[in-house]
C-alpha cells in the first residue's frame, strides 16, 4: 500500500531530523565557549556548559535513574511515561471535544453567511485571550457546576482548555474545507435537486478533507500545548505540565533532568499528531487533488 | 451525390415554429420542452447593470436538437442557466414540459453537463455516474446496472473503476456525459460540452451524442462556438448577438437523404451550404440581410433562414 510507504518514509525522515538536531546540540556545545559569545553585555550566544546544556547522553542516561532519592522513587522515564499517558488522555478529549465543536461551527459559518460574519471574528479573537487568564476562571466556574452524581473534576477543566485551543484550527480548516467545491459542483447537485443536507454529507464534507486533515494534525499539537500550559496554571497533578515545572526545579543541582521531561512532551506531541495521521490514512480516498 | 433536402422529420418535430413573438397564450398540444416567452436577464454588478438576454423567444419542441450560437457574452450560458433553474429570469415566462423551471429541476426533467466536467475527484468514474441516482435513493444493484450501461454508451467500461484523475480531458468530459443520462432525462442541457477536446475525439462525440440522442429521443439544447458542431448535430441552429444578448436568427437545418447523421454528411454539400447560411446569420448580424440564400430555400422550403 503506497499510503503505508510514504508513511514510513515520512518517520524515517523524521527520525533522521531528530538525529541532525541531536548531533548539532553536540555541535554547539563543543564550538561555543562554556560562558556563551557575549559582545559587550550583549549576549549572542547562551551558555554551553553542563549545566545549562547537558550532553545527549547524559539525559538519557537521566531518564534510566531514579526520580528522586526516595526508597520507591520510580525512575525518570517511568515518570515521565506516566505522566504523558495522564495528559495524552486528557489531550485527547479536548481535542475531540475541540473538534466536535469547530465542525459545527464551521458547519454553522457555511450555512449561514450571516453567522460567518458573526462569528468569525469572535473565534480569532478568542485566541488572543491570553490561557493564564482563562484557566483560574474555568476551573472556578467548574467548581459551581452542580451535575447529579458527576463531579466536575480539575481534569474536565484541563481537557475544557485543551479543546478550547483546539476548536480553533479546525473550525477555520474546516471552513475552508466547506466552502472548497467549485460553482461547478455545486451547481450540480442543486441541479440533481439535493438539499443542503445531502450536499453537505455527499460533496462539501468530502471535498473539506484535504483541508480539514492538516487543521486536525493542528489541533492535535495546540490541544496538548494547551494541556500541558492548563495542568500548571490549574495546578493538576499526575500530567506532564506538573512534571516539567517541578524538574525544572531541580534544574541546577540536576541539570539533565527538566530535559528529560521536555523530551516526554514533546513525543507527546508526535505521538498526537501520529495519531491524527492514521486518521489520514483512513480517509485518503478523499485526499485527493482537485480535477475539474 | 445529388439528392433533394428533405426535413429531418422524426425527431425534429419540425412544425412548430422557431419563435413565438406573440405574447404567450399557452399553445394547445403536447408540452414543448422549453418555452420561453420575451424573456429577459438583467445582472446587477458592482460596475452597473449587465442585460444579459432580452426579450428572447425560444420553443424546443420534445425530442428536438437545438444549438446556440453566438460571440462570446452574448448570453447563451445564460439562457441555459435559465432553462436549469440556476438562475431566475428577470421578467417573461419559461417553462420547460409545461412546467415552471424549478418544478423541472426537482422533478428531475432534465441533465446538464457543462464545459468543465465537474466530476467529484474522491469518487470512481462509476462512483460519478452513479451520483444523481445515489442522490435520489436509487437502490444500489439498480445504480451498478445503470452505471454498467451508461459507461458502455460512452465506451468506458474498462474504467469504471478508475478515478477521473486517471483520465485524459476527453474521457472525463464523456464521464459527465454519461452523468447526465443517468436519470434518463427528456431534456438535455449542454454548455459547451466538447469545448476542451481535440478535434477528433470531438467529432467522434459528437457521432456519438447523435447515437445517444437517437436512442434516448431526449430533446437538447446545446451550445457551442463551433458552426460546423451546430450545423452537424443540430435540427435548428439558434444564432445570438451580443449587448443586449437576443437571438438575432434561427437557422433549420435540412439534411439531403434521409436526414442521418452519420460521418459522410461533413463532406456533403449541403452541409457546407448550411454552414455558409449559419455563418452568414452570425456575422451578417440582423441587420439587412434578408435573403441569405440557404439551399433550403432554393430547393423550395416554405422556411429558410428566419432572420429576426
Ligand atoms: N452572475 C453574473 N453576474 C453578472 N454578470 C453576469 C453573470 N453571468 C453572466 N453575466 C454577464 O452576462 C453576459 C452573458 O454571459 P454568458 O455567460 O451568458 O455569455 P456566453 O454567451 O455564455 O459567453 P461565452 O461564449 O463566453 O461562454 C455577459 O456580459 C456576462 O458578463
Ligand atoms: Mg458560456
Amino acid at each position: 500500500m503506497s499510503g503505508v510507504r510514504a508513511g514510513l518514509r515520512r518517520a524515517g525522515v523524521a527520525l533522521v531530523a531528530l538525529l541532525v538536531a541531536l548531533v548539532l546540540w553536540e555541535v554547539v556545545k563543543a564550538v561555543v565557549p562554556d560562558t556563551g559569545v557575549h559582545l559587550g553585555t550583549a549576549s549572542l550566544l547562551p551558555r554551553t556548559d553542563d549545566r545549562a546544556m547537558p550532553h545527549v547522553w547524559d539525559v538519557l542516561a537521566r531518564l534510566g535513574e531514579a526520580e528522586s532519592g526516595a526508597r520507591d522513587a520510580p525512575t525518570v522515564l517511568a515518570a515521565t511515561l506516566s505522566a504523558a499517558v495522564f495528559t495524552l488522555g486528557i489531550a485527547l478529549v479536548g481535542w475531540a471535544l475541540g473538534v466536535v465543536g469547530g465542525l459545527l461551527l464551521a458547519v454553522l459559518m457555511q450555512r449561514w453567511r450571516v453567522a460567518e460574519h458573526a462569528v468569525l471574528p469572535w473565534v480569532v479573537l478568542s485566541q488572543t485571550v491570553p490561557l493564564v487568564a482563562l484557566a483560574p476562571l474555568v476551573v472556578g466556574w467548574g467548581g459551581r457546576l452542580e451535575l447529579g452524581p458527576l463531579q466536575w473534576e480539575r481534569w474536565m477543566s484541563v481537557a475544557l482548555i485543551a479543546s478550547y485551543l483546539a476548536f480553533f484550527p479546525v473550525a477555520v480548516g474546516a471552513l475552508r474545507g466547506l466552502q472548497s467545491p467549485t460553482a461547478a459542483q455545486v451547481e450540480l447537485f442543486r441541479a440533481q435537486a439535493a438539499g443542503w443536507g445531502r450536499t453537505l454529507v455527499s460533496l462539501r464534507l468530502p471535498a473539506a478533507v484535504p483541508h480539514l486533515l492538516p487543521a486536525l494534525r493542528l489541533g492535535a499539537a495546540t490541544a496538548v500545548v494547551g494541556a500541558i500550559v492548563a495542568e500548571v496554571s490549574t495546578g493538576t497533578r499526575g500530567g506532564i505540565g506538573r512534571l516539567v515545572v517541578s524538574y525544572a526545579q531541580a534544574a541546577s543541582g540536576d541539570p539533565a533532568k527538566p530535559w528529560a521531561a521536555l523530551l516526554g512532551a514533546a513525543v507527546l506531541g508526535l505521538v498526537a499528531a501520529g495519531v491524527v495521521g492514521l486518521l489520514g490514512l483512513v480517509l485518503r480516498r478523499y485526499r485527493t487533488a482537485e480535477v475539474s | 451525390m445529388r439528392s433533394i433536402p428533405v426535413p429531418t422529420g422524426s425527431r425534429s418535430g419540425s412544425t412548430t415554429s422557431a419563435v413565438a413573438p406573440a405574447a404567450g397564450a399557452p399553445r394547445p398540444g403536447p408540452a414543448a420542452a422549453v418555452r420561453a416567452v420575451g424573456v429577459h436577464k438583467r445582472f446587477r454588478t458592482r460596475a452597473g447593470v449587465v442585460t444579459a438576454l432580452q426579450d428572447v423567444h425560444l420553443e424546443v419542441a420534445a425530442g428536438e436538437f437545438v444549438s446556440l450560437i453566438g460571440p462570446s457574452g452574448c448570453g447563451k450560458s445564460t439562457l441555459l442557466r435559465l432553462v436549469a433553474d440556476l438562475e431566475e429570469p428577470t421578467s417573461g415566462e419559461l417553462s420547460v414540459f409545461g412546467k415552471a423551471p424549478r418544478v423541472a429541476r426537482e422533478a428531475q426533467d432534465y441533465g446538464i453537463a457543462f464545459q468543465q466536467a465537474g466530476l467529484l475527484p474522491w469518487r470512481s468514474v462509476r462512483g460519478n455516474v452513479e451520483l444523481p441516482l445515489e442522490l435520489h435513493g436509487v437502490g444500489r444493484r439498480e445504480r451498478a446496472g445503470r452505471a454498467r450501461e451508461l459507461l458502455a454508451l460512452v465506451g468506458l467500461s474498462d474504467f469504471a473503476d478508475h478515478t477521473p484523475a486517471q483520465l485524459s480531458g476527453g474521457m472525463q468530459q464523456r464521464v459527465a456525459i454519461a452523468r447526465a443520462l443517468a436519470e434518463r432525462p427528456s431534456l438535455l442541457l449542454m454548455d459547451e460540452p466538447f469545448g476542451a477536446l481535440d478535434e477528433m475525439t470531438r467529432e467522434r462525440m459528437q457521432t456519438e451524442l447523435v447515437r445517444i440522442c437517437a436512442e434516448s429521443g431526449a430533446a437538447v439544447v446545446f451550445v457551442t462556438h463551433s458552426i460546423p458542431e451546430a450545423v452537424f448535430l443540430s435540427d435548428r441552429v439558434v444564432v445570438m448577438s451580443p449587448r443586449p444578448g437576443r437571438i438575432s436568427a434561427v437557422v433549420p437545418i435540412r439534411l439531403p437523404g434521409t436526414g442521418e447523421r452519420t460521418e459522410g454528411l461533413r463532406e456533403d454539400a449541403a452541409f457546407f451550404a448550411a454552414v455558409t447560411a449559419v455563418r452568414e446569420a452570425l456575422h451578417g448580424g440582423a441587420a439587412g440581410t434578408p435573403a441569405v440564400a440557404a439551399p433550403e430555400t432554393a430547393a423550395g422550403a416554405p422556411r429558410g433562414v428566419d432572420l429576426r
